[in-house]
């Protein structure tokens, strides 16, 4: 796990490239004039918003967020569909239920990812994570988190839990390195 | 081209309609929240990838700014969701009779 | 054929608004109206892009990312009401 950036003037090299490209998909414009401008803003914004942030993990290998994000894009598509017939079917068969996911991730930044992949993602809508975030201070910060999920349908709980423990979770490991 | 819009209007008309339609449908809150956070968020980025290739072609050159929307809203569709389902278990809002673990959810 | 197309999206989405007004009317508890409300916005958006995508004019985009913004940001703050009783602490 990584807090630090390799270089002083770019604090949070990803949000300076998303604020770039959103500086040009606004404008719709690649210009000379533009890109100045939007490499002035990517720079600019993240040095002076800089300091009212908390320390989050840095993303430390971006390929393996790519291929997780193509895994993820995917995802969303077929469960969408699989969504889709489960709505459009009859309402009786359906088995709805809360699961409690035990997280092995602790900080705030990848469990807000991990929570927002699975409200996207199969039958699957996250809600809360235990224990409170409100309550936390005080006690060990380290102490084993729960992520709880309702589930539209469901068969087989230790079953969900795995695939949501090795499909999302561990890539999310793997990506932030903690 | 016509026919990859075409084919993308009307996946993302009928997913918006899904959502809806499971909006109507299911018996308790939790189960409603479902439609319109999956199928509603799909439908909306079908249909601005329509729009996207609807302007790049009749309008006056490429027009990549419909991805804003729909990036905009992946990423804010699981956090208004889960903000909603947060009062809602504040507000002890009763799921269905079938609904298992229920005593899962800790009161605060 | 496109214009056909998008005169039958208009009708899928205006059927999705009434269908989300139901819910809005007779929705039991308040989750229920605000869930809801929030669908009626992002249908909104799509209706205003097909408005656009009729007219052939891409005017009306700046429009759909204003209620995108704001509609995010009004639910969260009903739903923070809800939890709190408070917007702002």
């Amino acid at each position: 796990m990584r807090l630090e950036a390799k270089y002083k003037w770019l604090p949070t090299p990803f949000r300076s490239l998303l604020l770039f490209s959103v500086w040009l998909l606004l404008n719709n414009t690649v210009a000379l004039g533009h890109i100045i401008l939007g490499l002035v803003l990517a720079i600019v914004i993240p040095l002076i918003t800089h300091p009212f942030r908390t320390k989050q993990p840095l993303v430390v290998r971006p390929f393996r967020a790519l291929s997780h994000l193509m895994l993820v894009l995917y995802d969303i598509l077929t469960a969408n569909i699989e969504v889709a017939i489960k709505i459009l079917g009859p309402t009786k068969k359906l088995k709805p239920g809360f699961v409690k996911v035990p997280l092995d991730l602790n900080e705030a930044m990848p469990i807000t990812i991990l929570a927002s992949t699975v409200s996207l993602t199969p039958g699957t809508v996250s809600a809360e994570v235990y224990p409170w975030p409100e309550t936390v201070e005080g006690e060990d910060p380290n102490c084993q988190k729960y992520l709880l999920i309702h589930v539209l349908d469901l068969d087989d709980e230790q079953a969900l839990i795995n695939t949501i423990k090795s499909r999302y979770e561990a890539p999310l490991k793997e990506i932030f390195e903690c | 081209m016509d026919i990859v819009i075409s084919v993308l209007l009307l996946m993302g008309g009928v997913l918006v309609l899904v959502g809806s339609i499971g909006l109507v449908k299911m018996p308790d809150f939790f189960m409603r929240l479902h439609g319109p956070t999956k199928a509603t968020t799909l439908g909306m980025a079908c249909l601005l990838f329509a729009a996207m290739a609807h302007y790049s072609q009749y309008g006056d050159g490429l027009s990549l700014k419909e991805i804003l929307i729909s990036l905009f809203l992946l990423i804010t569709a699981p956090i208004s969701g889960y903000m909603l389902i947060k009062s809602a278990i504040h507000h002890r809002i009763d799921s269905t009779d079938k609904t298992t673990g229920k005593d899962k959810i800790e009161e605060d | 054929m496109l214009d056909t197309i998008i005169l039958i999206v208009f009708a899928m989405i205006g059927l999705a608004l009434l269908l989300n007004l139901w819910r809005l009317v007779v929705g039991p508890s308040v989750p229920d109206r605000i869930l809801a409300l929030d669908t009626m916005y992002i249908n909104t958006i799509a209706l205003i892009i097909l408005y656009g995508m009729n007219m052939g004019t891409s005017l009306y985009f700046e429009a759909a990312l204003l209620i995108a913004l704001l509609g995010f940001v009004s639910t969260v703050a009903v739903c923070k009401y809800l939890l709190r009783g408070d917007i702002i602490e």
